[in-house]
């Protein structure tokens, strides 16, 4: 992030946008989707041994309007689906969702006429997590990646866009 | 007396087959009498088979093909008359295990239900524990229970078109999906 340091008065310059993503980086607040074993291995990662807290995810929340990061973790079968899908939707933007594990990737070894293959058929997915279960190490990097797409957006520019659209339309 | 003589003194004709495997006693029942079956054997004061420990269903299509698959035209060797002979055993059980509390003593009671008219009388009235395994049942094999007070499906959402625990239903499905509707 480019950020200067004005010795003295104590200054800092830098721009909006990165601003933003710094804030949102640090304080990336989960939403623990756990249906299966892969939810066992999230709640270590989650838990002090881990301690997810360390990156910023200091609050594992269980209602979707106060979280930014859906950590879907286990298997998720056709029936549940309606009830994903509420729950990203009742998520307030900006979100990101990691699939953790071979089931909420793409169905893992549950071919079969009751399981989803894969919550990507759902909802939109940022960060894969391979694995049977994945370490509590893989979706720590997986937070990670998370970390650095955030670094990567341009939430203003995106802002202006969307203002620059309406105006047209509006024209 | 032995847990088998008790039983058929308890049933009396309603027992058509008793057979013992390793030490497991099970009995079969006609469709048709089962709450009278099931009911006498909870109410005889020497039996007290009061606890129902679970019930679910059978699909015994795939061994019957086997078992006619098996057998080669021109094989010579002993023929067996009752497997060519016999018309076709009803396709699904329905199964019953209960347990006596007082005696710690079990027994598997087994109605044979055929696939054109896969309908048997519901035992809520006898055990209200039988409510979610006879939905299951109904679910996963299409057995509907004549009585049940509510006879949905319970582990497959309502829309599905299938019972996916009969032999002939794919393990990978036929394609159902669950359509997303939003208000
Ligand atoms: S990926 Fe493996 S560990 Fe994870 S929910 Fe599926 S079966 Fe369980």
């Amino acid at each position: 992030m480019g950020l200067q340091a004005y010795s003295g008065s104590g200054w800092i310059l830098t721009k909006l946008e990165d601003l933003i993503n710094w804030g949102r980086k640090r304080s990336p607040w989960p939403l623990p989707y756990g249906t299966a074993c892969c939810g066992i291995e999230m709640m270590c990662a989650l838990a002090s041994g881990y301690d997810m807290a360390r990156f910023g995810a200091e609050r594992p929340s269980f209602s979707p309007r106060q979280a930014d990061v859906l950590i879907e973790a286990g298997t998720i079968t056709k029936k549940m689906v309606p009830i994903l899908k509420r729950i990203y939707d009742q998520m307030a933007e900006p979100k990101w969702v990691i699939a953790m594990g071979a089931c909420a990737c793409s169905g893992g070894v549950f071919r079969t006429y009751s399981t989803l293959q894969g919550i990507d058929k759902v909802i939109p997915v940022d960060v894969y997590v391979p694995g049977c279960p994945p370490r509590p190490e893989g979706l720590l990097y997986a937070l990670i990646k998370v970390m650095e797409k955030i670094e990567k957006d341009h939430p203003l520019r995106k802002q202006f866009d969307q203002l620059k659209l309406g105006v047209d339309n509006g024209a | 007396m032995e847990l088998k003589d008790m039983i058929r003194g308890c049933l009396g004709p309603l027992a058509v087959a008793i057979d013992e495997f390793r030490g497991d006693l099970s009995v079969e029942v006609p469709k048709s009498h089962i709450i009278d079956a099931l009911r006498r054997l909870k109410d005889d004061p020497g039996l007290g088979f009061d606890f129902l420990s679970d019930l679910f269903g059978v699909d015994n299509s795939e061994i019957y093909k086997k078992k006619t698959a098996s057998k080669k035209p021109g094989d010579e060797g002993p023929e067996t008359p009752s497997e060519n002979d016999m018309p076709s055993p009803p396709r699904f059980d329905v199964i019953y295990l209960l347990l006596s509390l007082k005696t710690n003593r079990r027994l598997r009671v087994k109605a044979r239900i055929a696939e054109d008219d896969p309908v048997i009388d519901s035992v809520t009235s006898i055990w209200k524990a039988a409510t979610w395994p006879e939905r299951e049942v109904f679910d996963m094999y299409g057995i509907r229970f004549k009585g049940h007070p509510d006879l949905r499906r319970l582990l497959m959402w309502d829309e599905f078109p299938a019972h996916p625990l009969r032999k002939d239903y794919p393990l990978e499905g036929m394609g159902e999906e669950r359509c997303l509707i939003y208000e």
